[in-house]
Parts: structure tokens; sequence; C-alpha cells
């Protein structure tokens, strides 16, 4: 939707000024006053407005933790204890920034869902997509290293683990793994890089959210059927219709936020943490936070040490290349009856490695995550291609507008306008 | 005066030399900034440690630290050893015999660090679990170690490391 010219005008002579000199008024009127958009949408596309939400409330907790938080392992675990008890509203401020990256992986979770359910990877949004993934990936990054800052028991050895998989490298691992810790384990330099680059990270994030939106406004967004914007019906301008929308939905994900701040603050998190990290003692059970147990699972799933460092990466790298593996022409899983089914085991498989990923990996467990791990690749490498060459798809709509008022064309919905 | 061709070449010289210039430039610029990540001066001169072996008794084990890792020194019973050297023909992973780990027999030396993914396994401190085979296991992701530290089952890919060390007496050990 880039070629809509801009119908900004300027109402007063000082917003005629700045428009010839910075037209910034007239960039945020296009990009969110008048910017036209598929008028099916629902509620699952609001989650872009509430991730938004999510990074703007981590980055400013963060910021107010990183004015109390001291970088060194002899008092990280310390500044962290006496953030919570001691610095006024210090708990409220650290349990929301920990609640908030929980909130935030959940968030993202169901953006993903909505855009595997309705194919919002294929052309023309591959590059959005892609944007998509990297930002998935920076968040991963930073959520671990934020979360190794605490300096317990989890923390320090998540580190350690996750650090470790470098040395599945073959001949330099070794070396870079020495390199990232700074020592020969890890320890107070690990920790100081992780905080400095932990801070970095959100703004680079918000970076890739400004080109993710960027490319959203080039191509328009997708929707429920999956259809093209065909004319000026089929849309509604984005203010104040999906502003309302978005901050509706923005308020009732508050709410949950709100419940898990007040009443069960540490309820997703790891009572270990709570025990200073100490280097000669590996709690009993490792787990990560619950948004990364799906790629626990795949790793510790299979028994070669490399392989399984591969398969964990390729588990969220295979997302990259998912709008060159569904060979369907059809977005919307809603007109794929072949694809549905397949698509709701994928989503039991992610649920299910979930489960696996808290559990030891043995018995009945590691068979069971053996093979969710297997169908998790299954999915996309075989499953996508092959069904999407097979499968009758059904009757699309011929538009968006059709979809929603059950009449074909823009004419008739006129004629019906002009009636009433 | 040189001809066009002439000094078209001249220019894709010029084109490369500064290009390589630029490169060579940015490169050694860029290495300080890499570099500093290594482990440090300090780190470096932490290097070497030395342990009186007398107070411990036979099947007793402590733990040390040595370079921010935990090196285990286990003084074996006959058992122990017996058991580790009847298996040198065992199918392993990582096969090595038990004469080639250590310098004594009754003396293992190892550095306590998972091969896996760095967990310390558990077999150190009394009533630990010791494992199918009587030496380690990892709670990580379930690695059994050997009296003799080598890996016998679990997603380990090597052996117990055995830090370099030296008997400066009979009775004390100089690791690093």
């Amino acid at each position: 939707m880039s070629e809509h010219s801009s119908s900004y005008k300027p109402s007063n002579a000082f917003t005629r000024w700045m428009d010839e000199r910075l037209p910034i008024i007239r960039l945020v009127y296009d990009s969110f006053g008048v910017f036209p958009t598929p008028r099916n949408l629902n509620y699952l596309w609001t989650f872009g407005g509430i991730l938004t939400f999510c990074l703007l409330v981590q980055i400013v907790t963060g910021i107010v933790i990183a004015m109390h938080f001291v970088a060194h392992g002899d008092h990280a675990f310390a500044s962290v204890e006496h953030l919570m008890r001691d610095v006024n509203w210090g708990d409220l401020i650290r349990y929301t920034h920990a609640v908030g990256a929980s909130m935030f992986f959940f968030a993202a979770y169901v953006h993903i869902f909505r855009g595997l359910y309705y194919g919002s990877y294929k052309s023309p949004r591959e590059i959005l997509w892609i944007l998509g993934v990297i930002i998935l990936l920076m968040m991963i990054i930073t959520a671990f290293m934020g979360y190794s800052l605490v300096w317990g028991q989890m923390s320090f050895w998540a580190v350690t683990v996750i650090t470790n998989l470098f040395t599945a490298i073959p001949i330099v691992g070794e070396s870079i793994t020495q390199w990232i810790w700074g020592g020969y384990s890890v320890g107070d330099p690990t920790l100081n890089r992780l905080f400095s680059l932990h801070y970095l990270f959100p703004f680079i994030i918000a970076a890739l959210v400004g080109l993710h939106i960027w490319a959203l406004h080039v191509v328009g967004s997708n929707n429920p059927t999956g259809v093209e914007v065909k004319t000026k019906e089929d849309t509604l301008s984005f203010f104040p219709y999906f502003v309302i929308k978005d901050g509706f939905m923005v308020i009732m994900f508050a709410l949950l936020f709100s419940w898990f701040v007040f009443y069960a603050p540490n309820y997703l998190g790891h009572s270990d943490n709570y025990i200073e990290a100490n280097p000669l003692q590996t709690p009993p059970h490792i787990v990560p936070e619950w948004y990364f147990l799906p790629f626990y699972a795949i790793l510790r799933a299979i028994p070669d040490k490399l392989f399984g460092v591969i398969a964990m990466v390729l588990a969220i790298v295979v997302l990259f290349v998912i709008p060159w593996l569904d060979t369907s022409k059809i977005k919307s899983v809603k007109y794929r009856p072949m694809f549905k089914p397949f698509f709701w085991l994928f989503v039991i498989t992610c649920l299910a490695l979930g489960y696996l990923g808290a559990k030891a990996p043995e018995g009945y467990y590691l068979l069971a995550s053996r093979l969710f791990t297997a169908y998790y690749f299954i999915h996309f490498l075989v499953v996508m291609p092959v069904v999407g060459l097979i499968e009758k798809p059904k009757a699309l709509p011929d538009s968006i507008t059709e979809s929603v008022t059950g009449k074909s064309s823009p004419e008739e919905t006129a004629k019906e306008g002009a009636q009433s | 005066m040189s001809s066009d061709h002439n000094d078209e070449g001249r220019r894709d010289f010029l084109m490369v030399a500064a290009g390589s210039f630029a490169a060579v430039g940015a490169g050694a610029s860029l290495w300080p900034l890499v570099d500093q990540m290594n482990p440090d001066a300090s780190a470096k001169a932490l290097a070497s440690i030395e342990i009186d072996l007398t107070p411990i008794k036979e099947g007793q084990a402590v733990t040390v630290m040595w370079r921010g890792k935990p090196i285990f020194i286990r003084k074996r019973t006959a058992d122990e050893i017996k058991s580790a050297e009847s298996a040198d023909n065992a199918d392993m992973r990582d096969p090595q015999t038990d004469e080639t780990r250590v310098q004594k027999p009754e003396w293992l030396v190892l550095i306590g660090i998972c091969t896996h993914l760095g967990c310390i396994p558990r077999g150190q401190a009394n009533g630990d679990v010791h494992g199918d085979f009587g030496g380690w296991f990892c709670p990580c992701h379930g690695s059994h170690y050997d009296t003799s530290g080598r890996i016998r089952k679990g997603p380990a890919p090597k052996n117990l490391e055995v830090p370099p060390y030296t008997f400066v007496s009979d009775t004390k050990i100089k690791i690093g």
C-alpha cells in the first residue's frame, strides 16, 4: 500500500512550515492515521500492538533496574536483592521486568502462530516474516542474557550450559567458548559483557521493529481470508478503528500481566534462582524459563552433543525458509482442509515439547521428546511442501468485503447502502 | 601520453590497492575490539596451584578450584582401580586405558566438568549418586562416568578431562 498517495493537509502555518522541512506529522498521519487496513481483521491481529507495548515496558523498567544493578560477580546477586527489598517500588519494577519477559514471549508466540495459521509469511510478505524471525532470535538472546544477570544458581548454570554449546563446534569450539567467557570458566568478565549486551540489544530490537512495521506498510496487513485487498471497500482507516481495537486488547493483556505481577510474580520463575551462583554445585535439575522449554527438549532429545545443538538452532532457522517450503498458493489454513489437521498437530507438538523440556530426559519422556522433535521438522520439511502440492483447497471468497457482507461485488454493497 | 586502455588498468590497480589498504586497516582496528574479550592477564596469572594429599584417605574425594574450575582428586580403593582397569577393553565412546589417565593408580585427578554442557557431575560428596559405573553421574542430562572418569553412558562426547599436573613430592601435586 506504498502506492497510496498522501492525503495529509497541514492545517495551520506551523504544520505547513514543518511539513516543508521535516514531514514527520505527515508520516505519522499516513502510517497510523488513514492507513488502509483490512476491515475483517480479528483479535489475533492485535498482538503486534501488544508486542510494541511489551518492548516499551521492558525498556522502561530495564533502564530503571540498571540504575540499581551492579554488574560484578561478587555483588550482582546482592544488588538484585537490594533492589527488591530496599529500593522504593524496587520489587514492583523488577517483577514487572521479569514477568514482562514471559508476557513478551507469550505475545510473540501467539503472533507467530497467527502468522503460521493465516499464511502471513507467503508472498509478498517474505521479508516481513524474515524480519520477524530475526526479532525472535534477538529476543531469545536478550532474554537469556537478562536472566543470567540475576546471578542466581539457575542463571549461572544456564550460562554455563548454553555457552558450552559452543564447545560442540569442532576444532575452534574451545577457543570460542573461552573468548565468550573471558576466562576459563563462567565468571565476572562473562557477567559484565552479558550486561553490556543486554542493555544494547533491546534498542537493536526496537530498530528491527521499525523495519518490520515499514515492511508491513509496504505490503499491507494480511487478513483472515488471505485474500489481498482489492478495493477501498475492503479496508478501514487505521485510526480510529484499529487504534481502538488494539488499545482494547492492550488493556486486556495488561490485566493478565498485572495478575501475574501482583498475585504470582514468581510463578513463572524457578526458586533455585534465589540461591546465589555457586560454581562448585550444579542444581539437581537445570530448567530454562518456560518460553525456552520446547527448544531445550529438542536439544536433549538428540543423543549426540553436536547434532543436538544443530537441531536446536535449526528449529528456529527453519522458520526463515518456510515462505519457500510452503508450496500452497492459499494463505489461510481456513481454506486448506488437508493442511488444517497438520497445523493443529504442530501446535500440539510445540506444547508437548514445552512440557517435555521440563521433565528429566529418560524413559518415556525421552521417547516422546524424540517423536515430537521428529514431527517438528517433518512438519516444515515434508508436510508443508507435499500437502501444498496435492491438496484441493476450498473456494476462496472473491474479496474481503464479500467475506464480511456476503455480497460479492462492491456495486451490490453500494446498492444495499443506498436502499437503507 | 597513455592510451585510455592503460588508464583503465591504472585505475583498476588504484581501486584494488585502496580497497585492500582499507580492508587491512579495518581488520587491524577491529582485532583489539575482538581480542579484548579473551581471558586477560589476571585470569592467566592464576595458572597453577599446589595441593597437599596427606589428609585424603583411601576412598575419599576432595574438590579444589583451579582456573575457576572444580578439580576432582580421588584416592581410589583397590576395588575401584580394579574395576577401572578391567573395563579398559569395554565398548567406550572415547576409548582410553586407565593407565593413560593416571600417574599413580591410587590418585585420580580430573577436571570436574561434564564434557557435555559443563555441569558438575555428582559423586564427590558422601551420599552422592555415582551413576551406573561407580564413578560420577551428571544430573543435567544424565551422563555416567566410571571410576576412571571415562564416559560410559549418556550424551557426553568425551571422558572427564585430566588436567596437567605433576607430583612435586610423594604427597604433593602441582596442577597447571
